[in-house]
């Protein structure tokens, strides 16, 4: 038996001296070349390698496997439709939307969907619902204060169900559940907003996740694909009140034009998730942009969804150069 | 069977109807799918791995798999409705659990649950083998990992001819009928599902007949998945 070496993702640049090499030997082994191991579809840029589940990544046995892979007959296989990716001996595929799947320090936004002993249960669009545990949150009066008894039977008035809550993931149990944090005072309950989910796979990790729009509006961008639109707070790092951070209650002063641009917003965001586009705050606002000679009410034809969406990728293009 | 030798639809005795599928046809689901076998309409949605509903199924090692099967009282000539918790129903979405169960790696989801949502639209015989691909896609769709694609087909025994993929009519003139749910890649066999009678020498025929026909409905639903992974690829490369 010929044992022949295949790189599992195709370079672009020597693409064709690698095939005139005659790197490929006959016989049975699985073709990994892009253009012909399947029929009709040329991908353009020819870098991404897209493999369907059961499908022979590589049969070479020096490579480890990752995520989204299987070994059967000392050869690895894809359980996943998605990409290949490759760090060194190490592959993985990567699947093109699915749940999330969180990392230490992720920004994720979240529902409360239970008030447990000493915990909440946070919807994050994970595999498992995340911990919130009563001693990873700062309680109202004083930073450092030990939690007591009485912090535990009102544990109600700090989260309720239904309530959302913008923290950061700080570890994982055992079962691959995540516990998350609000130990700062980004992090907290959310309020004078609109919440929007999308496909977790189009918020990448970036250095910030909260935003502020130009447009007069707050972003909030959770690796988990729930984003929170919210009118404007300026940053009062002076006086904090503790009290207010778990407070019910909407600022007073949001105005019927506030409610208009976070809604405008809320639905450029549902436009470039229709489009399957990576959402960060620059294309956000040049969305905003473009959707400015649309009425709020018609952003929601899919047409006009499509040209916003078109035109922010545009803009984002040109920007580039 | 006509004396030209085509069925009562103009299909050779080997030949599928019409297959068209595309996959992410709900934007609530995680995964969903929408596929037509000739007249057989089936819509299917996936929704996790996710926390469990109920706290007494959990299982502290893999996921747990829910089907959930419904016909929709237009799907068929005569108008009906079932109840939720028809006998007929429960049982084909046991056939279908059962069928998914040895292929959705289920050990990477820890105290999860996977929930397959099944409904048929139109019904034109072959239910089971739409249901099975539909699910097939909705999962991929989801992207929860699987060893293979399950592809279904059933074969039977008309007018003493063994043909594949019957529609309704073949299917009610009392013949005998045997869906199978195979993997592609493997050849396992992962549901065998026979109502009716058949001498034993006929079903050796029957089984590599429908073992064919699964064999091209992978080829099918492989193009799905791929032509819709590539556009997203696409997209996500801009």
């Amino acid at each position: 038996m010929n044992i022949s070496f295949h790189s599992p993702v195709p370079r672009a640049t020597n693409e064709k001296s690698r095939k005139k090499s005659g790197k490929r030997h006959g016989g049975n082994e699985v073709d990994m070349d892009l253009d012909d191991d399947h029929e009709g579809v040329v991908l353009k840029d020819p870098t991404i390698h897209v493999v369907t589940p059961a499908e022979v990544i590589t049969t070479d046995t020096a490579f480890m496997r990752g995520h989204g892979t299987y070994i059967e007959e000392e050869k690895v296989l894809s359980s996943l439709a998605g990409v290949v990716e490759r760090v060194n001996k190490l592959i993985s595929v990567k699947p093109l939307h699915s749940r999330y799947t969180g990392e230490i320090g992720d920004v994720v936004v979240g529902r409360i969907t239970e008030v447990a002993q000493k915990r909440w249960k946070v919807d994050v669009s994970a595999r498992q619902d995340a911990v919130l545990m009563l001693s990873s949150v700062n309680l109202p009066g004083g930073v450092q204060r030990r939690k007591q008894e009485s912090d535990e039977l009102q544990m109600r008035n700090f989260f309720m169900e239904g309530d959302l809550v913008v923290a950061e993931v700080q570890a994982f149990f055992g079962d691959g559940a995540y516990s998350l944090h609000t130990r700062s005072l980004k992090y907290g309950k959310l309020r004078n907003g609109s919440f929007i989910s999308v496909s977790p796979a189009l918020v990448q990790r970036c250095k910030s996740h909260f935003h502020s729009l130009s447009c007069g509006v707050d972003v909030i961008l959770g690796l988990n694909g729930y984003i929170w639109v919210s009118a404007h707070v300026p940053e009062s790092l002076d006086e904090i009140d503790t009290e207010q951070v778990y407070s019910n209650k909407n600022k007073d002063d949001i105005t019927p034009s506030d409610r208009e641009s976070i809604a405008r917003v809320a639905n450029c965001i549902r436009a470039l998730a229709q489009e399957f586009i990576f959402i960060n705050d620059t294309i956000i606002s040049f969305a905003y942009e473009a959707s400015l000679q649309h009425a709020l009410k018609d952003m929601h034809k899919k047409e006009i969804m499509h040209e916003i969406a078109v035109e922010a990728v545009s803009a984002v293009d040109n920007m580039k150069g | 069977m006509a004396l030209t030798g085509l069925r009562i639809d103009g299909r050779r005795p080997g030949e599928l109807r019409k297959i068209t599928s595309t996959t992410s046809v709900l934007s609530q689901a995680d995964g969903s799918a929408y596929l037509e076998h000739g007249n057989t309409k089936v819509l299917a949605a996936v929704y996790g791995p996710r926390e469990a509903r109920h706290r007494a199924l959990v299982v502290h090692d893999r996921a747990i798999l829910n089907v959930e099967f419904n016909v929709a009282p237009f799907s068929t000539g005569e108008r009906r409705r079932r109840t939720k918790n028809d006998k007929r129903l429960l049982e084909m979405a046991s056939f279908i659990k059962q069928s998914f169960e040895p292929v959705v790696i289920a050990a990477l989801y820890p105290r999860s649950q996977i929930d397959i949502y099944l409904q048929i639209i139109q019904q034109d015989g072959g239910i089971l083998q739409a249901c099975i691909n539909a699910a097939t896609l909705a999962l991929i769709d989801a992207g929860i990992a699987m060893t293979d694609y399950v592809c279904a087909c059933t074969a039977g025994w008309v007018e003493r001819e063994a043909v594949i993929d019957l529609n309704h009519i073949e299917e009610s003139s009392d013949t005998s009928e045997v869906t199978i749910a195979m993997l592609p890649k493997s050849n396992k066999v992962t549901l065998a599902q026979m109502e009716s009678r058949l001498h034993v020498d006929k079903l050796e025929e029957l089984l590599s007949l429908a073992s064919e026909g699964c064999k091209q409905i992978h080829q099918v639903l492989d193009k799905t998945i791929r032509d819709r992974a590539e556009d997203l690829a696409q997209k996500m490369a801009v």
